[in-house]
């Protein structure tokens, strides 16, 4: 359909050269719409990135360019506008737009949840996927925000609504001031996409991973309505599946987003274009790979206002660093070989939009891509090559004029031609008035020197001790107010009468008086500073913590007191050796050829620390709690690689967490397993095993208890209804499952999740209190035939550790909570210590971000509460989350072959007097005492040396921001 | 002859789940023989003996010879601690975070100068018993929320009614100070509510003092209750408390108090390391707020919590450490045992949670040190009791009375016990 579309305009255009233009409207009047020829002469002619003609002509007529080169015969009855000197560029092309079409209105929220579309008809069932929806219905010319664009280069915008998940289409549309029938170049391009849910009301989704599991829900929707013979009509996919052969374009909030949305692309073989945001350099390589084009504002942060240290204090090093590195994004960027276009979207400044671009250009961004990113990059990706982006025959007469090379500063754009049409963007050939002229005025006579551009006239005394002279331009006229240290002064208009100008004023009695500055020569030019051009060096980034530690090294760890948290128990005065990210040697004696010898005398070593229940590192959201079932999120879509938490935890002797979505409905997402090898992207952090896992929960927080007046409704309000939750999930699983042996299917995520849990390829983790719901989930899950892995938090497991014992379920829990809300009021600290004697897998989990920097600590107390020997309470920390995770064949122990995920104590390591010296995760260290020391000296320099920069900025008088703290959001289950 | 006892069993195993009853008074002596004597000022005498009676501690001797008296209880004991002591905490104020009903610390208003804790204090707490086992005898009952949140009272952990808790009544007004530097939230939106919001509450918070302090000091027939609590502040009677956490908000809200004739106390003092000169020169105590936390800024040292008493101690500022609502406090002894793996000596620790608790609290003079002539409020433990892998309290006395440290939780872990394991 697009392609159809798309061949139809191209023969119209082509035809419609010297044809009689026909009027499709009524005319009041007679017809007057002589467009006639237009050449261009005498210009420097930018005819592409890559084209520079001297001396050039332009011919345009229709709107179209009928000419160009340097030796072009002139058509008789042309109109010639001499250019001399001149420059002439291709406009430019913004794809990130909202130009002309109508904004989504907030609609009033109403308390309690909504759980369905508002909008009424046969609709996609989320207020946040629209496809339907088409730009072009709402789009009405803007004559002053096509001017503001214009002004800037702007000929052409791709135009879309920038609301909801799933936004529809958008147009491209010329920044003309003519009607809205002839400025729409095409009025149906792009499929629109975001994260963000908008104006919709609807709870779901309320985070990030559940925007991202709706979104992936709708494309396998789509696919399905396209295929299926479904009983249901659905008009948003079939909308969408009109338009999806057309690219997609897609708004990303930050770099991980971006990455985040491409890889949604690649599941569905889509190559989104993406919106950046000026973070791209945080992880360059991974927007690289991405392959996406990105649509990029120039928008650079202000500095801070950092005088007083202790709101400098409050500004992060990665806020700080950000002013630094923003105006190098694009140059970073360029260098990385990404193919970019630059857009006014997004920009909190557009007047910002040129300085931004010079100091790109000064940062090393050649000017040739700056144009690229401006006019043939965009034009590519709108698909219209052949007919705009370059000034080339056939094209649009979409054009600039500028006083010169548009990418120095200084310059300016005079003339912004759109489809033929001339608009002025300043008053450039009206009269000069540069010159030195002698004034008489009362008894002496001065000297006034005009320079500057002639449009924007600068004048003064000279010399200046005599006064100064004011002047603007208007209609051909100067106005200007004279006035002199002698307390004398004049005010009025003048113009220009021959070489001289003809000044109008009044005397004191009100009567008009003439005077005549006489032309005395040419003008003294304005001074230009000089600007040497320094070669810039493109400042490094890395993460505040990141070590640049060799990653291939090996380690001998010598005559450490050794917890191997496997058959060997504790073993005095042992050596460990390291080496290719795995425990090469466990014995007496070892020795290290060519590698690291760490003396660990006196010290301990034991395996990393597995943290089974935690929510650390995690981005904009940790629950999807706004349906009871949400088993297609996934918080592997959303690991925050950038949480300083992990750097903390690694220095906390954690090596592996297990980040899990809250607990705020029954059935809650899958979950994330990462390694904290802080510095590196999330993808890489992720540990790579086959057996996958699942949040679930019980109790208060599931049937919303504590959720005040307004939460009432959802289904379950009580236990007797959580239960029937999970027995309809499993129940409609199980049909699903049956249903997926037949072709034509709706792929389900929800249902898949559940279904995988039923073939024992995911395994449960479950919030769990009070033993009624324990038992209960056990007797399920028994009944269905499957197994709970593990329950988590699981405070009256010691009321049930029988049976617990008896399903075979694992037990993670806290070592000493309580007291926080009714169901924990049984729950007691020698609960990790009665399971574990029971013959339960008990391990000690943090559930908060402090306490599982010291799981050491939190496991000590299964010995002071219940006299758990001390090597076990660390295989409560070690060995036993392994084991619940499935990855004790990888991590959890000390012996050959394993991960070196290994810390180092200076201590006993169940002290609370013993910290970690040395963390290594797959044998590469992460943390390290010495290391951390160094590392705070070299942030606080960093800090100060960018502190001072902000400083010199803002005593340069650029605008600053006030200093404040960001708050980071910290997840607990509850949140 | 000697009549030795090491360990008396005082509740039988099925006991009902309730808090145990308040005790009497020992009848006779104690003679305690301690292997590690923590006299909670710096010093620790090994193989020492400490004799108490009627409540008061009458003799400490080095040796660990024990006179023969007849008429002595004798109790062993690997390490004797004054009992420690938990400012700043709502135990006996909130029962259950989450339930509305059980929650009696924040009163609506922002000035609640005339609300006093005290009278709110539940003394069947199911939380008490569990925070003495671990060694918690004294506590500061304090109020929350608002400018001004009311008044604290300082009790002892085993009593009837808060009558015969109390210990030191209406010990402190709490005030909360404004926060004075702005906020943003992750999405880059500032909080417009800092604008000129400062400012006001500042000026509020000078009304209300400058108001006090000319109703004090007499003249005025009508009475203003919020005004009456303020009688002991300006006669140094009653301290104030103001919790505050950022320099500027600590240099404001004290040289505030010093035109008052007042020294505050700090409490919670995040940023306390930034000042510790100005703390100093002014006499300002602190008391820390869970050092088991996070730092508050992305790049500060990833210990400054745990290591925020060793930078006091070495300041030479007064400090003393709490933790938050009630529950959590039965872990202030780890967060002291924490604070040695960064740098205090474990006595100075110790001391971090009892005599300088008791000195910044004004009960001194009876509590936090094992001294002759002092409250025999002290505890028992078989190992360190700042490191949970070996800290293990096994008796306790509150002005002399014999504590019981059953607890509801014990009960249960006994209960379950005997259900997998018969003995």
């Amino acid at each position: 359909m697009y392609f159809i579309k798309k061949i139809l305009t191209l023969f119209l255009l082509i035809s419609g050269i010297s044809v009689w233009a026909q009027i499709g409207v009524p005319q009041n009047g007679v017809v007057d719409n002589f467009e006639g020829i237009t050449a261009f002469i005498k210009c420097t002619l930018i005819k592409d990135p890559q084209t520079k003609i001297i001396n050039a002509t332009l011919i345009i007529q229709n709107g179209k360019i009928t000419a160009v080169g340097s030796n072009i015969t002139i058509p008789k009855g042309a109109k010639i506008i001499d250019l001399n000197g001149k420059w002439i560029y291709s406009s430019f092309i913004d794809l990130w737009s909202e130009y002309g079409v109508s904004k989504a209105q907030h609609k009033q929220n109403e308390r309690g949840p909504q759980f369905l579309s508002s909008k009424r008809g046969a609709w996609y069932w989320n207020e946040a996927i629209h496809p339907e929806l088409r730009a072009s219905e709402g789009f009405a010319v803007q004559k002053e925000e096509a001017k503001s664009m214009r002004d800037l280069g702007f000929g052409i915008a791709l135009s879309h609504q920038q609301n909801g998940i799933a936004r529809g289409t958008g147009l491209i549309v010329a920044l003309g001031d003519d009607s809205e029938q002839k400025m729409i170049l095409n009025s149906s391009f792009g499929n629109y996409f975001s994260f963000n849910k908008g104006t919709s009301n609807q709870d779901y989704p309320s985070s990030l991973m559940g925007s991202i599991a709706l979104l992936r829900q709708f494309y396998y929707d789509a696919k399905w309505a396209m295929v299926a013979k479904s009983n249901e009509i659905n008009l948003s996919l079939k909308e969408y599946n009109i338009n999806n052969s057309m690219p997609h374009f897609f708004e990303s909030g930050d770099v991980q987003d971006l990455f985040r949305a491409d890889k949604i692309g690649d599941e569905f073989g889509i190559q989104y274009t993406i919106k950046g945001s000026g973070d791209e350099y945080q992880f360059i390589d991974e927007v690289k790979r991405s392959n996406a084009h990105i649509m990029l504002p120039l928008n650079f942060p202000e500095a801070f206002d950092v005088e007083d240290p202790l709101d400098a204090r409050l500004i992060s090093l990665t806020e700080l660093k950000h002013w630094e590195m923003a105006p190098f994004n694009p140059v970073i960027l360029y260098n990385k070989g990404i193919e970019f276009s630059m857009t006014l979207g997004g920009m909190k400044k557009r007047d910002k939009f040129w300085s931004n671009l010079y100091k790109s250009i000064g940062n090393g961004l050649p000017e040739e891509y700056a144009l690229k990113a401006l006019t043939t990059n965009p034009a590519k990706v709108l698909k219209m090559e052949s007919l705009c982006g370059t000034l080339d025959v056939g094209k649009f007469a979409n054009f600039i004029i500028t006083d010169g090379n548009v990418f120095k500063e200084g310059s300016s754009i005079l003339e912004n031609w759109v489809l033929g049409k001339q608009n002025i963007n300043v008053d450039w050939q009206s009269a000069n008035y540069s010159g030195k002229y002698k004034l008489a005025f009362g008894d002496s006579s001065y000297t006034i020197n005009i320079n500057g551009k002639p449009w924007q006239p600068k004048a003064e005394l000279q010399p200046k001790t005599k006064g100064e002279i004011k002047l603007s331009l208007k209609n051909g006229f100067i106005s200007y107010q004279l006035t002199l240290k002698n307390g004398k002064y004049s005010t009025g208009t003048g113009y220009k009468s021959a070489n001289n100008i003809t000044l109008i004023s009044t005397d004191s009695l009100g009567n008009p008086i003439t005077l005549l500055a006489i032309y005395a020569g040419p003008e003294d030019g304005i001074k230009d500073s000089v600007k040497k051009k320094n070669e810039v060096l493109i400042p490094r980034y890395s993460m505040p913590w990141q070590y640049n530690m060799p990653s291939n090294q090996s380690y001998l760890i010598a005559n450490a007191t050794v917890w191997t948290c496997g058959n060997d128990g504790k073993l005095e005065n042992t050596d460990v050796l390291i080496k290719d990210g795995k425990i090469s040697a466990v014995g007496k004696s070892l020795v290290n050829s060519g590698g690291v010898k760490i003396d660990g005398t006196g010290m301990h070593l034991t395996p990393g620390i597995i943290d089974e229940h935690s929510h650390i590192a995690i981005s904009k959201g940790v629950n999807e709690g706004t349906q009871s079932i949400t088993s297609e999120v996934r918080i592997e879509d959303v690991v925050n690689a950038k949480d300083v938490n992990i750097y903390r935890q690694v220095a906390g002797g954690v090596t592996t967490s297990h980040l899990l979505h809250g607990s705020a409905n029954a059935i809650g997402g899958q979950t994330a397993l990462i390694k904290l090898k802080y510095g590196e992207a999330s993808e890489k952090l992720k540990f790579p095993n086959d057996h996958r896992f699942i949040k679930f929960a019980l109790g208060e927080n599931v049937k919303q208890s504590n959720w005040g007046d307004y939460n009432t409704v959802r289904f379950p309000q009580t236990r007797m209804g959580v239960e029937q939750v999970f027995q309809d999930g499993f129940t409609r699983a199980k049909a699903y499952g049956e249903l997926k042996k037949t072709p034509g299917y709706r792929t389900d995520l929800e249902l898949e999740a559940l279904l995988e849990i039923l073939n024992a390829k995911r395994f449960i983790t479950c919030h769990s209190y009070v033993q009624s719901e324990i038992n209960m989930l056990m007797h399920l899950a028994d009944s269905l035939g499957f197994k709970v892995n593990t329950f988590t938090h699981i405070l009256e497991g010691y009321k049930v550790a029988d049976k617990m014992k008896k399903h075979g379920v694992a037990a993670s829990t806290f070592s000493d909570w309580w007291g926080y809300k009714y169901e924990v009021v049984d729950a007691i600290p020698y609960n990790p210590g009665i399971m574990q004697k029971v013959g339960i897998l008990t391990g000690i989990n943090s559930d908060d971000a402090e306490m599982g920097r010291r799981l050491n600590q939190e496991a000590a107390k299964a010995i002071m509460y219940s006299g758990v020997a001390e090597i076990d309470a660390l295989n409560m920390v070690t060995i036993n989350p392994a084991k619940m995770l499935h990855i004790d064949n990888k991590v959890g122990r000390i012996s050959i072959g394993m991960d070196a995920d290994l810390v180092l104590w200076d201590g006993q390591p169940l002290s609370n007097y013993s910290k970690p010296q040395t963390t290594w995760i797959d044998g590469k260290i992460y943390f390290d005492r010495q290391e951390d020391l160094k590392k705070r000296l070299d942030i606080s320099k960093e800090r100060q040396r960018i502190i001072d920069d902000m400083i010199k900025a803002k005593k340069k008088g650029e605008a600053t921001r006030k200093a404040g703290k960001t708050i980071e959001p910290e997840y607990h289950c509850e949140d | 002859m000697k009549k030795i006892i090491i360990g008396i069993i005082l509740i039988s195993n099925f006991a009902k789940a309730q808090v145990p009853a308040p005790s009497a008074i020992e009848k006779s002596p104690v003679w305690i023989l301690a292997g590690a004597l923590h006299i909670g000022n710096g010093k620790v005498y090994t193989n020492a003996s400490l004799r108490f009676d009627k409540g008061i501690i009458t003799a400490i001797d080095t040796s660990h010879a024990v006179k023969d008296f007849p008429d002595h209880i004798i109790v062993l004991a690997k390490h004797v601690y004054a009992g420690l002591i938990a400012p700043n905490t709502t135990v006996g104020l909130n029962e259950v975070d989450a339930i509305r009903s059980t929650r009696d610390y924040h009163e609506v208003g922002q000035n609640n100068a005339n609300v006093r804790s005290l009278i709110a204090y539940n003394t069947d707490s199911k939380v008490i018993p569990t925070l003495r086992s671990n060694g918690i005898l004294l506590a500061q009952i304090t109020p929350s929320g608002g400018f001004i949140s009311g008044n604290s009272s300082v009790v002892q952990m085993d009593a009837w009614n808060w009558e015969d808790a109390a210990i030191k009544v209406d010990d402190a007004m709490h005030i909360n100070w404004p926060r004075m530097t702005l906020q943003y939230s992750w999405n880059g939106e500032s909080s417009e509510a800092d604008k000129g919001q400062i400012d006001k509450a500042i000026n509020a918070m000078s009304e209300i003092f400058s108001n006090a302090k000319s109703y004090c000091n007499g003249g005025n027939l009508e009475v203003n209750l919020k005004l009456e609590s303020f009688r002991g502040i300006f006669n140094g009677k009653k301290k104030v408390f103001v919790h505050a956490d950022g320099a500027r908000e600590i240099i404001s809200s004290v040289q505030f108090m010093q035109r008052y004739g007042i020294t505050p106390v700090i409490v919670g003092g995040n940023e306390s390391h930034l000042v510790t000169k100005f703390l100093r020169e002014n006499k300002i105590a602190v008391v820390l707020i869970r050092t088991h936390n996070l730092p508050s800024l992305p790049e500060d040292d990833i210990d400054l919590p745990y290591k925020m008493p060793k930078i006091l101690q070495d300041s030479g500022v007064l400090y003393c450490l709490a933790d938050v609502s009630a529950w959590q406090q039965r872990n202030l002894c780890f967060e002291a045992g924490t604070s040695v793996a960064y740098g205090l000596t474990t006595e100075q620790a110790l001391m971090a949670v009892t005599k300088n608790t008791a000195e910044i609290l004004g009960i001194s003079n009876k509590y936090g040190t094992l001294e002759v002539g002092k409250s025999a409020t002290l505890i028992v433990s078989d190992g360190d009791i700042l490191d949970m892998k070996s800290s293990k309290v096994t008796r306790a006395w509150i002005d002399g009375r014999p504590i019981d440290l059953d607890n509801t939780q014990k009960q249960l872990n006994r209960k379950f016990n005997s259900k997998y394991f018969k003995e």
